[in-house]
């Protein structure tokens, strides 16, 4: 079977499949919500770095493409600097409050299992690999997420950690300074800060690209909770 | 389980994602607006709350570097309003016409000259510059701690905020009383051993390594201890009044 499977809708099967539920409520609002604030950190936050758009200690900048190159205007939020910082810890009061209510539903509910990445599933993760290279012939077992979506959920909680901790480490890099020096000291955590954006927007584009490409489903899943696609849980 | 028929069919789910990303490239470069640019200037004061009550420290000190750390000169920024809008720096007066008034809510309103200044404790820090625009710059300052000069005009139980006024195309703007009387917060007439130029604020000006560049109001003229909390050039046009790092 070619690539082109995934694309074409198995209505017949489909349709004999009954809808699930899949997403509580909060995981929703919380998707939802964080996606809406996130673009906007990062709007807001192009916007400040136009205002001074290096790296490093002055005259001896670190290595980035985008050295002196500030983000073109339709990208950026707020306006000018003050406009910018405005926005930036505005939204990030939402953007850590839903991270955090996320978190604790997470813990709270038991749901944590079926998302955290852990050492046993390394393995799985191979042979889902394997499976996406046409190495291997059937579809591992999986529970509400294969090891790799683990690994990758996982890791896009801890990069949103690490953004807001590295926001904190330049916010505050006096009064914070044990954890600015946890990143190297306020220029390293700056650059830190900045390349978690490239990072988020990679990840977004690729997640949106599986879910339209791979799962459609999925997106109906996260918006009314109820999921009929053609990955039904194995548990 | 159940066969409950979902809320959104395939049309809606298409209108959602043409909709979404075109609202959102419409706002971009935006403010807020006459609607939300003051909630988002609110919400600046809570999070100036959050600066001086949660994260400000009185007694914690900021890093200081050897000699060597220094920024060379050049490569440390300067700027000025007067120097924004004629290309040239403020002219420091002659030093007998000089004189910083200290007033405001204190017992003893005073006069100080250079020499007076110059005789008072000093303190001589190297220290790190954060500018709100993302950059810094390592540089060594001398002056007198402004809790030194508090305690000369003894300031009433009334004054909760202190106000900076400069002969800069009237720059001025206004601290937390916790952060002015911080030990590192100091009037400062020498930088990298040397008298202020014209450029670092000539004779006198405010540094202090617990607050953005913006804060350390160069051209000196007065300082007022105040019950209302004064606004500020760049805080009047939207940016983080207390401006803490």
């Amino acid at each position: 079977m070619g690539f082109g499977y995934y694309l074409v809708p198995d209505r017949r099967m489909a349709s004999a499949r009954p809808f699930v539920k899949r997403h509580h409520g909060l995981v929703r609002v919380a998707h939802w919500v964080n996606a809406i604030v996130l673009l906007g950190m990062i709007a807001s936050g192009l916007q400040i770095y136009a205002a001074f758009s290096h790296f490093g200690p002055r005259g001896t900048p670190y290595p980035n493409p985008f050295d002196g190159k500030p983000l073109p205007e339709w990208s950026r939020l707020g306006g000018w600097l003050a406009g910018g910082l405005n926005w930036h810890f505005a939204l990030a009061w939402p953007f850590v409050i839903t991270g955090l209510v996320y978190l604790g539903f997470l813990a709270l509910s038991g749901e944590w299992r079926s998302l955290l990445f852990r050492p046993r599933d390394i393995a799985p993760a191979v042979q889902m690999q394997l499976y996406y290279l046409r190495l291997r012939r059937t579809h591992p077992p999986q529970g509400k997420h294969n090891a790799l979506q683990k690994g990758a959920y996982t890791f896009i909680v801890l990069l949103g950690v690490i953004s807001v901790l590295s926001g904190f480490a330049i916010y505050k890099p006096v009064q914070l300074a044990w954890l600015t020096s946890l990143f190297g000291g306020y220029e390293l955590a700056r650059y830190w800060h900045f390349w978690a954006v490239w990072i988020f927007v990679g990840f977004t584009l690729v997640h949106v690209a599986l879910v339209f490409l791979v799962d459609p489903a999925s997106l109906r899943a996260m918006i009314t909770g109820w999921y009929r696609g053609r990955f039904p849980s194995h548990d | 389980m159940t066969d409950r028929t979902p809320g959104l069919t395939r049309r809606d789910l298409l209108r959602l994602g043409l909709v979404a990303p075109a609202s959102l490239i419409a706002a971009c470069g935006w403010d807020g607006g006459p609607v939300l640019e003051p909630r988002l200037r609110a919400i600046s004061r809570l999070n100036d709350w959050v600066g001086e009550k949660l994260f400000f420290s009185r007694t914690r000190l900021a890093r200081e570097y050897p000699i060597a750390a220094r920024t060379v000169d050049a490569r440390f920024p300067a700027y000025s309003i007067t120097r924004n809008r004629t290309g040239q720096y403020p002219t420091p007066p002659e030093r007998e016409e000089w004189a910083l008034d200290v007033g405001g809510l204190v017992r003893t309103p005073t006069r100080l000259t250079r020499t007076m200044i110059e005789q008072l404790p000093r303190v001589t820090y190297t220290v790190k510059h954060h500018c709100v625009e993302g950059w810094t710059a390592i540089g060594t300052w001398t002056g007198v701690p402004v809790s030194v000069v508090a305690d000369l005009v003894r300031p009433t139980p009334e004054a909760r905020y202190l106000r900076f006024d400069t002969f800069d195309s009237r720059y001025y703007n206004g601290w937390d009383l916790a952060s002015a009387m911080h030990p590192q917060t100091i009037l400062a007439y020498a930088y990298n051993d040397q008298p202020l130029g014209p450029e670092r604020g000539a004779p006198l000006r405010v540094y202090s390594p617990v607050k953005l560049g913006y804060k350390l109001t160069k051209y000196l003229t007065a300082m007022t201890f105040t019950r209302e909390r004064p606004g500020g050039y760049w805080e009047d046009q939207g940016y983080p009044w207390l401006g803490g790092v």
